[in-house]
């Protein structure tokens, strides 16, 4: 995973509450079996409305996405992650996400930072008085700076921060502690299910 | 002080803990379908990898499937390459996979708990948000991403940070003609879709234990519409009954260690929850969704809301979204709004229970006129079970179509859609703009409530219907 510390971009407000992941991205673009592509169906029933706000000339090329609560609930489809990273979003700052969603960004690199409702107001009306004009998302500091120098602290945990200045590998990180993992594999209860070999209720019957 | 069910569960699991960091968890069944899993595999080639437990993994085919002629090639290019990379992925990692056609074949959530892999106590995972639903057997389940997919099949274990608690305490008898679904979606209209962000939540209380394992599963299924990490009960009887003889279940002495075991797995006296919800099961009646969230629910007896209801500015802007989205007008009863499809089927409402309780209103009865319904069985051996009772001549002899097992027209990613503009009244879990196909128009409805609608082509509850 690439390392990320500071992402100066555009900052694109995205009005609206609720976002889940269906409309992030539709499911009928969920079927390639890369992790690249995705930006296609990225609001795919939005992004053919011309007052969409990344049709707009400010904010087509935004890289820093400020929604509105409640963004990226439902389906745990890490395809919504890969569709706003494929189209060039580096951070979102917004005041609730789904769980699985935070998580999924978290793991592939995404910075997702929380700050209040009343906030996500403030960065909205700012950038709507300012289009197109860059700010900064700081990681290691854990804020965002406008333009006017303006600082906005957000909330990120320690370990996802941890994980995304190092970028670091989950996996191998967890492999390190491989002599544990066995260990506990050594006390499971012998009545826990196997699905190998394989029975069913014609083997069964 | 004592532990709730989630945290013993939880603390049963922890491989590994250590300060500032998450706990490491072990997974004890990792349930895969073909849409979240192709990228995980192919990280694992590309690390040179293998999968660490495959006999703790289990595979099968649901999302892009079709649910006509299913044992031909899948026709749509990209759906069949999918599906056909689960395939090889499954042979080249030795993972066990009940491909379309086989008679364990099914949506992932109905078929763990019919092969009985499913059992208390356990923790599962899949990359699916609806993996909440194996909850209602005591068992702490949730939905991951891919990446983490990847994680569970070369690790076995997951890092994860313990969620607060939270009980929703439902008791009471539920009035006649009302189901487990009308319980989740009153629930979920009650507390708002992001309810219950960052709480493992245990169901408790009288009418959860009166109801059946199919009941339970319906309302775990639904924790993540209202945004909960994983939803619970405690197992009893009823739990171990059903899980008596599946082919996964315990035998001889490993059963009896079992069932000591699970009868632990019950929230102690004196622990407490960080949040406690109580919902009175005797008020409740049939709950239909006029909007675009789950949380949009109302009584089958109210009118469509005025989004001036709605307390903040964001709500009141989603809710008219909303409601310019589903084309619907403040103050229309919900019983007026005709629907072109009725869908019976899914991981909330694809079990057998679901397709009895329909059929039951059916029988004997003509579909409206212009009304479509699907009746898609969860899982290959629900349809087998189905049409063992004759519950398929049912359902053909109203009219309705009767497929096979498969995901369906819960979400817009195989042949069973609605068109731009066409409603439906659907038995799914989810009402978001387009999910059963781009400008489908989506009313979240109970078995009952949904047969009853197929018979009048408007929303209605089986104690509409004329005698």
């Amino acid at each position: 995973m690439e390392k990320f510390s500071r992402h100066v971009g555009v900052p694109v407000p995205l009005r609206r509450s609720n976002v889940d992941t269906d409309q992030i991205i539709p499911a009928v673009y969920l079927k390639r079996i890369t992790r690249t592509g995705f930006e296609d169906g990225l609001f795919a029933a939005w992004r053919n409305d011309p007052e969409f706000v990344l049709n707009q000339d400010a904010f087509r090329n935004g890289s820093i996405l400020v929604p509105g609560p409640d963004f990226g609930t439902g389906s745990s489809r890490e395809h919504a992650v890969w569709a706003l990273q494929n189209y060039g979003f580096k951070a979102i700052i917004g005041a609730r996400f789904g769980d699985i969603f935070r998580n999924n960004a978290g793991k592939a690199g995404l910075v997702v930072g929380v700050v209040s409702e009343q906030t996500v107001d403030r960065i909205w009306d700012y950038i709507e008085a300012n289009p197109g004009q860059e700010i900064e998302v700081d990681l290691v500091e854990r804020r965002v700076v406008l333009a006017d120098g303006t600082q906005i602290p957000f909330e990120i945990d320690d370990f996802t921060r941890h994980r995304l200045l190092e970028g670091l590998d989950d996996i191998s990180m967890t492999l390190q502690h491989e002599g544990d993992i066995a260990a506990y594999e050594a006390t499971r209860p012998s009545f826990k299910p196997k699905t190998l070999p394989a029975r069913t209720a014609d083997t069964v019957a | 002080m004592g532990k709730t069910l989630s945290e013993k569960v939880w603390d049963a699991h922890v491989v590994r803990t250590a300060e500032g960091e998450p706990d490491l968890l072990y997974i004890d069944l990792h349930l895969v379908h073909e849409v979240t899993s192709p990228q995980a595999f192919e990280g694992l080639r590309l690390a040179g990898r293998p999968v660490r437990r495959p006999d703790l993994t289990l595979a099968t085919e649901d999302h892009n499937t079709p649910t006509l002629d299913i044992l031909k090639p899948i026709a749509e290019p990209t759906s069949r390459k999918q599906v056909e990379t689960l395939r090889q992925n499954a042979k080249d990692f030795g993972v066990r996979i009940h491909s379309l056609g086989d008679r364990d074949q099914g949506v992932v959530h109905i078929i763990g708990p019919q092969l009985g892999v499913t059992q208390p106590g356990m923790t599962i995972v899949c990359g699916d948000s609806h993996t909440s639903t194996h909850g209602a057997f005591g068992a702490l389940a949730f939905g991951i991403g891919t990446s983490e997919v990847e994680h569970v099949l070369a690790t076995q274990t997951l890092p994860q940070k313990k969620p607060k608690t939270m009980a929703v305490n439902i008791n009471g008898e539920l009035p006649d003609g009302v189901t487990a679904k009308d319980v989740v979606l009153a629930l979920i209209a009650k507390v708002g879709t992001g309810g219950g962000q960052g709480y493992i939540v245990e169901y408790r209380g009288s009418t959860v234990e009166a109801l059946s394992m199919e009941g339970r599963m319906t309302i775990c299924n639904m924790s993540i519409e209202w945004g909960a990490k994983a939803g619970m009960m405690a197992p009893d009887e009823t739990t171990f009954a059903y899980l008596k003889g599946r082919p996964h279940a315990p035998e001889g002495e490993d059963w009896d260690a079992a069932v000591e075991y699970w009868k632990t797995l019950r929230t102690d006296d004196d622990a407490t929850f960080d949040v406690e919800v109580d919902i009175d099961a005797t008020q409740l009646t049939p709950f239909v969704t006029w909007g675009t969230n789950p949380g949009h629910g109302v009584p089958l007896g109210a009118v469509v809301p005025n989004p001036e209801d709605f307390e903040s500015d964001v709500e009141q802007a989603t809710a008219r979204r909303a409601l310019e989205y589903m084309a619907l007008t403040p103050g229309t009863p919900m019983r007026d709004i005709k629907v072109d499809t009725v869908f019976l089927g899914s991981c909330t409402n694809g079990r057998i229970e679901d397709l009895r309780l329909a059929a039951s209103v059916l029988k004997g009865r003509r579909i409206a006129d212009g009304v479509r319904m699907l009746v898609v069985p969860g899982s290959a051996r629900v349809r087998l079970q189905a049409e063992a009772e004759g519950l398929d001549k049912v359902f053909l002899d109203f009219g309705a179509e009767w497929r096979a097992a498969g995901c369906s027209m819960c979400l817009g990613m195989n042949p069973d859609q609605l068109q731009p503009g066409e409603r439906a009244a659907s038995t799914s879990n989810r009402n978001f703009e387009g999910r059963q196909g781009k400008g489908g128009r989506t009313h979240l409805v109970s078995p009952p409530v949904a047969a009853a609608t197929a018979i009048t082509g408007h929303l209605s509850a089986p104690a509409d219907l004329s005698a």
